[in-house]
């Protein structure tokens, strides 16, 4: 994945923006076997050496690569829906340059072999750095906890039982106890499943005038109060996903000002839409969990921009038309979500006020933090995983243009600001914008 | 051969080692020395317990505990009644109380008792006019199992002030595993427990012991690993994923025990799961395996027990004593 050795590229005359570090400065960042060698502003006051490649940034944003915590990427097993191939190539145009797989395939990653199998074909098919995540429990099954320590070994980045929640209070206690032996860290999708039911859409107003079956707030935050609970009792190291009410961002604020050790993360859907884009039954906009109110979409921003949030996912989902095309209690979930990461993001910054330090560092350093890796950060000796953008440039999402093998996006069409232009992986191009693209 | 000097312990039962000071823990292993030799003569007989009932009172199955005490009493000279749960009243809906109180009536004079339940053979003792020795209850105590072992021990170490001794295992169901803690504690040896983190009980630390997840780490200069097994018959729900990762993490082989010291000894209170919890080539290396030796010293420990039990009774024949 690194370039070749002895290979130097000076990414020159950047804004350079590293949430790690508190930088945003004018400057250049030197590329050295695939590594950061140098960063600073002017390095080269004479040119550099004639063997240094020269990339002109023109002032725009230079920036970690994106690190995206969950997304769906099909092998194995859904390959009709995406594959490493397809699933990075459309993460490496979002900028994102390292992903945590969901575990939730056919067969699901809860054996040390099938953890190997995705590392191999990542390393094989992935333009981007992909690390498995496996499943808690056997088979999804919430019943019988997977081998945490011989997959944690073979390469699994953190443990999650995709969709599911683990209900039991016994099986999530045991989980966050015998986790504790390697400090991994388990990340939950908080749902209470008998309150959830059947429901397809956010309980209220919205849903009574549809028709449909609804999901409550609260079953969001009894899990995730539950699993709060259970983490103050055995010192686990939780990390509550997806969450989408304003009851579950406040519950977690209240979790950490206790001082508990946990974090959580939210997809932009959930603070780019509201229940509202759900319209006449637009099963594009059905997600799991389901779009809020108004005020749950205000208090997700505010998560973010207190820091209450550690990471923004990308959540990308990808299905099939046949899948979406039914009626709207049968239709799947999802949003096709990697190429839509960052501009959406960045909406956060430039229309609602949030630092851009803060978004940035809920894209990078923060979800590489949580997941022990060595990436989000711009810093001499770290791998030069890179996203260079535009800020400033406007253009309009298009799902014609997505590269994910699934168009589903309900984003089609919105005015969004700041485009990719180039992204690097162990400082080789792996996407670079057309420049007569938007 | 007759013990040495007059010697009076001071409890009616010997229902946990909870409770006994060190002085009488001394004793006890005094005693069992001697016992040690006498069963290795061609005559291990004696008359010390003649005309006294020793009824094997077992609630759980057990083959190896239930003999040591069979042996232990019949080389005293009592006359030994064994009952398991299979042939008794038990099976045919009578309460425990009531089980002890038609065995009071037949007026034995010590009653082995082993029980699933915790705390259930101090209830009979307390309805009974004999003597009870707990040989196992639930996940709470097994007294003569920690005195084997520390008999075990000071027969190979010379001593066990000052001695690490790593507990190694299912900390959390282990009945031996407490017995030991209180013994090695009021002895002055230092404790540790190294367990997956499920194995280990709430508060584990307030029994005095150092706590430790990892084998390389909790063994480290230990003097002594004692290793468990793990109690799959009390494990209601799972508690760790697997055998095999069990065995990679906490499963004693020549790699993890190589931490220890040098000329550590390796115990396991039986029966092994080879492979689970113990390399099966290290359980039967005699150079570091002192396992076998456990057994031997049990039937000893049982003896110098039954023997300050049923001492008790002397002046006081077909009486209870206080």
């Amino acid at each position: 994945m690194n370039a070749a050795p002895g290979q130097r590229t000076l990414w020159r005359n950047a804004r350079l923006l590293d949430a790690a570090s508190d930088r945003d400065e004018a400057g250049d960042l030197l590329v050295e076997d695939g590594r950061i060698a140098d960063i600073g502003p002017n390095l080269f006051p004479e040119n550099p050496p004639e063997s240094t490649e020269v990339l002109d940034c023109a002032g725009h944003c230079l920036a970690p690569g994106l690190v995206d915590m969950r997304a769906f990427l099909g092998e194995p097993g859904f390959e009709h829906r995406e594959t490493l191939a397809s699933g990075s190539a459309a993460a490496a145009s979002g900028g994102i340059t390292t992903i945590a797989a969901r575990p939730d395939t056919e067969p699901v990653i809860d054996d040390i072999a099938l953890v190997e199998f995705v590392k191999r074909l990542a390393q094989a098919t992935a333009q981007v750095r992909v690390h498995p995540m496996a499943a808690i429990t056997k088979g999804l099954e919430g019943s019988e906890m997977t081998e945490f320590g011989l997959l944690a070994e073979a390469g699994a980045v953190a443990f999650c039982d995709g969709e599911n929640a683990v209900a039991d209070a016994l099986v999530m206690s045991r989980v966050l106890t015998y986790a504790t032996n390697w400090d991994l860290l388990i990340v939950q999708l908080p749902a209470e499943p008998r309150l959830a039911g059947s429901g397809c859409m956010n309980s209220g107003e919205v849903a009574t005038r549809l028709g449909l079956p609804g999901i409550p707030a609260a079953a969001e935050v009894i899990m995730l109060e539950r699993d709060l609970r259970l983490v103050e009792a055995t010192g686990g190291r939780y990390h509550a996903t997806c969450l989408s009410t304003a009851a579950a961002i406040e519950a977690m604020r209240q979790a950490k000002a206790r001082g508990l050790a946990v974090s959580c993360s939210v997809a932009p859907h959930h603070f780019a839409l509201n229940e509202n884009a759900v319209g006449e039954y637009r099963t594009f906009a059905k997600t799991w969990p389901p779009l809020r109110r108004e005020e749950d979409r205000l208090a997700v921003v505010a998560g973010i921009a207190d820091g209450t949030v550690d990471a923004i996912v990308s959540d990308h989902a990808p299905q099939d038309q046949e899948s979406k095309r039914q009626p709207f209690t049968q239709a799947a979930s999802g949003i096709s979500g990697l190429e839509t990461l960052l501009p959406l993001a960045l909406e956060l910054h430039l229309g609602g006020g949030v630092p851009l330090e803060r978004v940035l560092a809920a894209l990078t350093s923060g979800p590489a933090g949580l997941l022990g890796l060595e990436a989000g950060r711009l810093t001499p000796g770290a791998m030069a995983d890179l996203v260079l953008f535009d800020l400033e440039k406007p253009w309009r999402i298009d799902e014609n243009q997505l590269k994910a093998k699934c168009k589903n996006t309900p984003f089609d069409g919105r005015p969004v600001q700041g485009l990719v232009l180039r992204t690097a992986v162990g400082g080789r191009t792996v996407y670079q914008a057309n420049t007569d693209q938007a | 051969m007759a013990p040495a000097a007059p010697f009076s312990y001071p409890h009616r039962h010997l229902l946990g080692i909870k409770g006994l000071s060190a002085e009488v823990i001394d004793e006890l292993l005094q005693r069992s020395e001697g016992y040690v030799e006498q069963n290795r003569q061609l005559d291990k007989k004696q008359s010390t317990l003649r005309g006294r009932t020793q009824i094997n009172l077992f609630f759980e199955s057990s083959t190896r505990t239930r003999t040591s005490f069979e042996l232990a009493g019949k080389r005293l000279g009592a006359d030994v009644i064994n009952m398991s749960v299979e042939g008794s009243a038990i099976k045919k809906g009578e309460t425990l109380i009531d089980t002890a109180m038609t065995l009071n009536a037949m007026h034995p004079d010590v009653l082995v008792v082993r029980h699933p339940e915790s705390g259930a053979v101090n209830l009979l003792a307390q309805k009974v006019d004999c003597a009870v020795i707990n040989a196992g209850d639930g996940s709470h105590e097994h007294p003569t199992q920690a005195l084997l072992d520390a008999l075990t021990i000071r027969r190979r170490k010379g001593r066990l002030a000052g001695l690490v001794v790593a507990i190694c295992g299912d900390v959390r169901h282990s009945r031996v595993a407490r017995s030991n803690i209180h013994l090695l504690n009021v002895m002055g040896a230092r404790t540790r427990v190294v367990a997956p983190p499920t194995l280990l009980p709430p508060a584990i630390e307030r029994l005095g012991v150092s706590v430790f997840h990892d084998m390389h780490e909790g063994l480290a200069g230990a003097d002594i690993v004692m290793m468990l097994r793990l109690q799959t018959e009390r494990m209601h729900r799972a508690y760790f994923p697997s055998l095999r990762e069990y065995f990679r993490y906490w499963g004693l082989d020549r790699d993890k025990l190589a931490a220890a010291k040098p000329d550590a000894l390796v115990m396991h209170p039986g029966p092994m799961n080879r492979g689970v919890e113990i390399d099966t080539d290290l359980a039967d290396d005699i150079d570091r395996s002192v396992i076998r030796k456990q057994v031997e010293m049990g039937v000893a420990v049982r003896m110098a027990c039954l023997e300050v039990l049923a001492g008790r009774f002397d002046n006081a024949p077909g009486g209870a004593a206080k």
